[in-house]
């Protein structure tokens, strides 16, 4: 039972990482690379809303959302799948809201490291991006959240990665129309690329 | 083009080439990728986000002056959902296949930077009429890019084009193979790294490292 779960989580870790094998979250991903600092606050950050973020969902789909859903409410043939978009995102800016505020009572230094990227993570595909995953995979309460705090050490790994690699390349010489995206959009590839070796390993 | 005034076909030109959303302003490449493995779900895709972003331009703009500063962002949110539900749910009904291809992609259009940043930056101090031709024209410098990363990668990945055999079988006979890398997701980083770069060169457009 356990090895399901560890397989689980190095799938969603490395060989199916949410970044570099579905694509989700580029956006903040390539924005943000540019400094070690802030996406290592990034990061955390998503590992921490992901955390959060799927496993609540999962409840909502499957008890309010899901076809059947609601048969504990008396109502057996309702199917409110197609709210699950807009029930989504919103569950997930208000969780960000939420996080926001719990941090900035409890822990303020977190609070303030962290700082403008909170709020941002309402609109990362990843996010979304992992929530909906879960739903078209059928995954129980124990899978989502594994898969939800894989995806976001997944996102952590690849994004400090990505700042290390940029940190290192200002000293090198770039053609100057390759320079900003274009080299970061090869450097991601090759970075897909080695992630993608650990496709052979399975627990 | 005769239908549009001057500004409205600068509004709709100008994100195609030297303004284009994924190459310049770097927004959407979220979803952009995944869908690039073969041409016919790229188009598709391009034609969800030309509905999804001229219709929440337009809707946003319209409502422009009865938004409050402060809830903008979800009021935008909203809209841009109910949207993306309307699309999820046609795709559903009249092409079942393609909605499987695309899965959790078409809902991902929700927080395609593309469809929000464009409500924040433009609907949101202009008419609706030119928010309209905003929507389409990034809409399309969106799935320009889109498609041009789906041909090269279904032509060196499959070897067919919109499912059509290209690659004729003399050259497989003669020991010509697949580039296996094209179907896998590094493919599609590199060939959109090359593109941008090609792009760059002929508008001469640079960036700091």
């Amino acid at each position: 039972m356990l090895e399901h779960y560890l397989s689980l989580a190095v799938k969603s870790i490395f060989v199916e990482n949410i970044l570099l094998a579905y694509f989700l979250g580029m956006c903040s991903f390539l924005a943000i690379s540019k400094k070690v600092e802030t996406s290592i606050g990034l990061g955390l950050a998503v590992v921490f809303v992901l955390s959060i973020t799927a496993p609540v969902n999962w409840f909502l789909h499957t008890y309010l959302l899901r076809e059947g859903a609601l048969s504990w409410a008396g109502l057996p043939d309702l199917d409110l799948s197609y709210l699950n978009f807009i029930v989504f995102i919103a569950t997930i800016a208000a969780m960000v809201q939420l996080v926001e505020m719990i941090m900035d009572r409890f822990a303020p230094a977190l609070y303030l490291s962290l700082g403008i990227f909170l709020p941002l993570i309402a609109v990362n595909c990843a996010i979304l991006g992992g929530s909906l995953f879960l739903v078209e995979r059928n995954y129980n309460l124990a899978e989502s959240v594994v898969f939800g705090f894989g995806s976001g050490i997944g996102f952590f790994l690849a994004i400090t990665t990505m700042a290390a690699i940029r940190h290192r390349l200002r000293y090198s010489n770039v053609p100057p129309a390759l320079r900003g995206l274009g080299i970061t959009m090869l450097l991601t590839g090759l970075l897909s690329m080695t992630f993608m070796a650990f496709s052979g390993i399975d627990l | 083009m005769g239908l549009l005034s001057k500004k409205s076909q600068q509004v709709l030109k100008d994100p195609l080439m030297s303004n284009n959303p994924i190459a310049f302003q770097v927004l959407g490449i979220c979803s952009a990728l995944a869908v690039t493995v073969k041409m016919d779900t790229a188009i598709v895709m391009t034609l969800a986000v030309i509905f999804v972003l001229a219709m929440s331009n337009t809707i946003i703009s319209a409502m422009r002056n009865y938004i409050p500063g402060r809830v903008r962002i979800i009021v935008m949110l909203s809209v841009i959902a109910s949207l993306v539900i309307l699309t999820d749910q046609v795709l559903r009904a009249y092409a079942y296949d393609m909605s499987k291809q695309l899965s959790v992609f078409v809902g991902l259009i929700i927080t395609n930077c593309i469809v929000l940043g464009r409500a924040e930056a433009f609907a949101l101090q202009n008419t609706p009429g030119k928010a309209f031709w905003d929507g389409v024209g990034n809409a399309l410098g969106y799935g320009i890019i889109l498609i041009a990363v789906s041909f090269f990668r279904e032509i060196l990945g499959s070897g067919t084009l919109m499912g059509l055999q290209i690659i004729p079988d003399a050259f497989y006979s003669a020991g010509y193979e697949n580039m296996g890398l094209m179907v896998l997701s590094p493919g599609a980083f590199i060939i959109l790294g090359l593109i941008i770069w090609v792009q760059r060169l002929i508008t001469k457009v640079e960036e700091e490292a």
